[in-house]
């Protein structure tokens, strides 16, 4: 028997729901069980050393561990952040543990471990653009951890894996396809760092309904069979697989349920795709701009 | 006099801290819970369309999101003067996909978030049967996390229970997915559903999806009967100790939930499974009153006109401090079983009778760590039951939703039993837009810190008098706080609630 490639990997929660870690535990191919006792392909086994709603040990003892992985891994350790990065306030608005009597900001905690990560996964809409803590009014300073990174010249390669909360298969397929291939080659994701095995497709360009939208039979009110463009569906801006992955098994998704999709996976999520139910409206889509530095899908009001 | 410090307090929702202090006889003399992340979800409500609370709502807990989405549909309803006027199959449907989360989360907490406190899964490594090896094998690698590190000390159960503990703790991890899989049936996909709305529910309830519902519930409720329960006696039996541990503050209250009827506008007084109600350690039974509900935040990092302040000096907690009458009240299965004991309900009075039989115990003993598993494990039994009678009342020809006006001025409030207890949304709606959203969550009640009378919160009461052998291994202190199942995200909640006057809801900062 072969020895068998240990690859850590260090998970952190922020500003987040814990929505993506249970979103994860849903995963049937292979299972949670799979992924936490097995190898992932033979000869390499994923090392999940830090969960916070996981593991075993609590307190002085778990945070040891995070010292103690940067040194049996010298090599680093893929690391997972999910949840954004409240900044406001000396990051007060999210503390995971104490040093000297002092609680520790969760920022402090993410630059600490971003320096000797090998990559950063940002899992979830809220680490790969900000998603719900920073919506309008943003109150805590939340920033994505791309942006968070950027804003510190901290410079690590990162994917991201939106989704509010994510598709168990978006997140651990792309941890496979690291552990296979290494991280994504440019061409292998498109301009916001996803996979476009996953992201790579217009949901409006798949949908079941998109034959209603093409002849005009539209959904007047929630429940109603027809197209949900009327009722506020953003599967007409929203990138992602789910018309033929489906969720849960593959059982249902948003729109087979009658419910719009609300561009859960998308940089403007939720300031831009809201009012939920309303129309969204073509002269917005103009008006639509990704900001570089930040990530983020922005309404550009004004002449520009 | 010494300090034991636990953050992060793991396995339980989000970022927690917990502090106590020991006299020299090692028992616990004081006691703080922390919760230490700040999101601010209803600031960001604020301004917004009214009907997105039932989507943005759902994201302020990502391990119980139905409940937050279910709230905030009966909240808006009533807003909007329609909570009785959703259509029977909206009613029942809405209870389906409430139903199916409440069995996910038991089963989940049980299993994945206490049972690494009572079985131990290290010495599950070296058993020689075949069903073991996949751990053998995962051991035999050298590396043990996330099992290891742990508190060590007093893993008790014999070697057949502790078999039986960690083959359901891998098989739960597939029945938990099953129960989420069974409510995405009609709430489209979880976590996070996208079914429940305002007016009533999204999905319709054709044959084919009755039929596949009705046997994934039976399913859950075999496991439930034959796995769960039974687990739950065996830890019961040789943590027998733990019925006089982490008693509390011995008053109960809850919301109650799944509506049997639709009919009645009022949350507080409508039929339900589970009844509305409260009680105390007399177990005589008080109907719900809605207006006797304050909160506090001396201790809290808010200023008085609630904004966020963590730098304030009194306090040690983003959590709030909700009481009843005034009094620090208890929130969650064991206050349901509780209420419905006193209040008579025969099914929660028979099972219960059962297990406190099998246990040779009375009532009292239910004010304890294992009462509290015991409670949950009753209630996920009697839920998966009422799932498999439900799903059977569906009329695939009637309709599940109704259309209503939006209003541009209106006030609403809308309140159930999550399955972590009580949890209560109210909106203000001003030129057609949120003006002001409040929640109060099941462990903003239980999490809370001291109130302004000097009154402890429940989970820091139940931590008091408890003696910790070992202050390296405090393991006592953590199975305290889980058996309460606290939930952070959910618990931590806002600001300027001064002067939101919601019908005959009286809340202040
Ligand atoms: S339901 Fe949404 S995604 Fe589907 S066709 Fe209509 S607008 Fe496009
Ligand atoms: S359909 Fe839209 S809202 Fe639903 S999960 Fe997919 S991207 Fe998110």
């Amino acid at each position: 028997m072969g020895k068998v490639a240990e690859i850590p990997v260090i998970w952190l929660q922020g500003a987040t729901c814990t929505g993506c870690s249970m979103s994860v535990l849903n995963s049937i191919r292979p299972s949670i069980a799979n992924l936490l006792l097995e190898e992932l392909f033979p000869g390499k086994h994923i090392n999940l050393r830090f969960h916070m709603t996981l593991m075993a040990g609590s307190g002085e003892i778990v945070l040891e561990i995070l010292r103690e992985t940067k040194e049996s891994f010298p090599n680093g350790y893929l690391l997972v952040i999910e949840g954004a990065i409240p900044t406001a306030c000396e990051g007060l608005f999210c503390t995971v543990g104490e040093k000297d009597g002092k609680p520790t900001p969760f920022m402090e905690l993410t630059k600490e471990l971003t320096n000797n990560a090998i990559a950063v996964i940002a899992l979830g809409t809220c680490a790969s653009f900000g998603g719900i803590p920073s919506g309008r009014p943003n109150p805590t300073g939340a920033m994505s951890v791309v942006e968070f990174m950027h804003s510190n010249g901290i410079n690590k390669p990162f994917v991201r894996v939106p989704g509010c909360p994510p598709h168990p298969d978006w997140f651990v397929g792309t941890c496979a396809h690291i552990v296979l291939f290494g991280l994504p080659k440019p061409d292998e994701v498109d301009e916001l760092g996803r996979l476009k095995l996953f992201y790579g497709k217009l949901i409006h360009d798949n949908c079941p309904r998109r034959g209603y939208f093409d002849t005009g039979r539209m959904a007047h009110k929630l429940s109603d069979e027809g197209c949900l463009y009327e009722v506020g569906c953003k599967g007409y801006v929203t990138f992602s697989d789910c018309p033929y992955r489906k969720w849960n098994g593959g059982i249902n998704w948003c729109i087979d349920n009658g419910h719009p999709c609300i561009g859960c996976c998308e940089p403007g999520f939720p300031d831009v795709m809201s009012p939920i139910y309303e129309r969204f409206f073509e002269e917005r889509l103009p008006k639509l701009k990704l900001d570089e530095a930040t990530g983020r899908l922005i309404l550009v009001t004004g002449q520009d | 006099m010494q300090k034991i410090v636990i953050d992060p307090m793991t396995r339980i929702e989000g970022h927690m801290k917990v502090e106590v202090t020991l006299d020299n006889t090692g028992t616990v003399v004081e006691a703080r819970s922390s919760g230490l992340l700040y999101r601010g979800v209803e600031l960001i409500l604020r301004g917004r369309d009214p009907r997105d609370a039932a989507r943005i709502t759902q994201r302020v807990c990502g391990v119980c999101p139905v409940p937050h989405g279910t709230a905030s549909a009966l909240c808006l309803d009533s807003a909007f003067g329609i909570s009785n006027k959703i259509p029977k199959n909206g009613v029942i449907l809405r209870n389906i996909i409430l139903a199916s989360e409440y069995v996910h989360n038991h089963i989940l907490h049980f299993y994945h978030l206490c049972s690494l406190d009572y079985a131990d899964i290290v010495r599950a490594v070296s058993y020689t049967e075949n069903d073991f090896e996949p751990l053998r094998q995962f051991a035999s690698r050298g590396e043990l996390a996330p099992f290891m590190p742990r508190y060590e000390g007093d893993y008790r159960l014999n070697d057949d229970d502790n078999k039986a503990l960690v083959l359901h703790y891998i098989q739960a991890l597939e029945m938990r997915r099953k129960a989420h899989d069974m409510l995405a049936l009609f709430g489209g996909r979880t976590p996070i559903q996208a079914g429940i709305v305002a007016g009533g529910v999204t999905s319709q309830p054709t044959t084919d999806k009755v039929l596949s519902f009705y046997w994934r519930a039976r399913e859950l409720y075999d496991f439930i009967a034959n796995a769960y329960l039974p687990d739950v006696l065996r830890v019961a039996k040789a943590y027998s100790d733990y019925f006089g541990i982490g008693a509390g503050c011995g008053n109960f209250i809850t919301f109650g939930f799944f509506d049997l009827d639709g009919d009645e506008p009022d949350y507080a007084k409508r039929k339900r499974l589970l009844k509305q109600g409260t009680t105390d350690r007399s177990l005589k039974y008080e109907a719900l009153d809605l207006s006797q509900i304050s909160e506090v935040v001396r201790h809290s990092w808010y200023d008085d006109d609630g904004t966020p302040n963590p730098k304030k000096e009194s306090a040690y907690s983003f959590i709030k401090a909700p009481r009843y009458n005034g009094i620090t009240h208890e929130v969650g299965p064991l206050a349901r079983l509780l209420v419905n004991y006193a209040s008579g309900n025969e099914e929660i009075r028979k099972e219960l009778e059962i297990l406190m039989g099998e246990l040779s115990i009375g009532v009292d003993s239910m004010l304890s760590v294992m009462g509290r598993h015991i409670a949950r494990a009753i209630e996920a039994k009697v839920i998966a039951k009422a799932l498999c009678d439900w799903v059977l009342k569906l009329n695939p020809d009637e309709p599940t939703f109704v259309p209503y006006e939006l209003p541009s001025h209106a006030e609403g409030i809308g309140a159930i039993d999550a399955p972590r207890g009580c949890l209560m949304h109210s909106v203000r709606i001003e030129n057609g837009v949120i003006a002001n959203y409040s929640i109060i969550s099941p462990t903003t009640w239980n999490g809370s810190p001291m109130d302004d009378n000097g009154q402890r919160g429940p989970i820091e009461e139940a931590l008091v008098g408890t003696k910790v052998s070992d202050p390296e291994n405090p393991k006592e202190i953590a199975r305290i706080v889980r058996s309460f199942d606290p939930c952070i995200a959910c618990a931590v909640h806002v600001t300027n609630l001064r002067g939101m006057l919601i019908r005959e809801v009286r809340i202040f900062a």
